[in-house]
């Protein structure tokens, strides 16, 4: 299964609700281009809802990396919701967890950004 | 574990990374394996293989991924090799060292050792081949262990 997104606006957040697979190739483009477009846009108060990503590879966690620096360049701020316990795993091996703003309450969440 | 040999050539294409996936998820299943070991043993095979097919044989049409899976010895044994310029794994960044964790590439290989019993890396002028070794831990050493 291939990633699919859709987008949705709570107080001012964008909250991009993700599912499938973050993989090289069709999945870390369509993250790249959602944040791209969002920031285009002026959005840059982004949650990503990991919530139904099953899977994610190397390449995927390059390019969760990837949007969260370029989203803090541009003066905004991303944060991740939801994670599954594979997503979480590898978040914590890559000692990635600490860097990543991580939620697993939608309106706390919400509430957090400044 | 019935010991037996599999193996492929395959494309240095983006399909070839899940197709190298999806045996090892297959593979790693009929072995035994739990459902948490199949995730990481086909990640693992993933990771080697998009190495393989962007970074040996960067999409390279002429070149070929070899791909085996063998059962031997209470182990799954799985060799990757490509026909590339060869990686030299002594210079590959800690992606763990605090300024690479933002670096959007480079775990790779990191997440290939974290998830595997034992990897080899053999590079050479005609291509790189990565051995991967899952050990299958069997019930019963499972309860012995259990049981101390």
């Amino acid at each position: 299964m291939s990633m699919k997104t859709s987008t949705r606006q709570v107080n001012g957040v964008t909250i991009v609700d993700c599912s499938g697979r973050i993989t090289l190739g069709e999945g870390s483009v369509i993250l790249k281009d959602v944040v791209r477009e969002l920031l285009s846009k002026g959005q840059k108060k982004i949650l990503l809802n990991l919530g139904d990503v099953n899977y994610i590879d190397s390449s995927g966690i390059g390019e969760l990396v990837s949007a969260f620096t370029t989203v803090r360049n541009q003066g905004g701020e991303l944060k991740l919701l939801n994670l599954t316990k594979k997503v979480h795993d590898l978040l914590q091996i890559t000692k990635l967890y600490t860097v990543f703003d991580v939620k697993d309450d939608e309106a706390a969440a919400v509430k957090s950004f400044t | 574990m019935t010991e037996q040999r599999v193996s492929y050539t395959l494309d240095s294409t983006l399909e070839t990374v899940d197709s190298a996936e999806q045996a090892a998820s297959r593979i790693a299943t009929e072995a035994g394996f739990d459902d948490e070991e199949v995730m990481r043993i086909a990640m693992a095979v993933r990771e080697a293989a998009v190495n393989a097919v962007l970074h040996g044989n960067a999409y390279d049409p002429g070149k070929k991924v070899s791909l085996a899976f063998e059962q031997t010895g209470g182990n799954l044994v799985i060799t990757i090799r490509d026909q590339g310029k060869g990686l030299d794994p002594d210079k590959i960044p800690d992606p763990l060292a605090p300024e690479n964790l933002l670096k959007t590439s480079g775990r790779g290989i990191f997440l290939i050792r974290s998830f595997m019993d034992e990897v080899v890396i053999s590079p050479s002028q005609t291509g790189t081949e990565i051995k991967l070794v899952k050990h299958v831990h069997g019930p019963a050493e499972g309860a012995k262990e259990a049981s101390q």
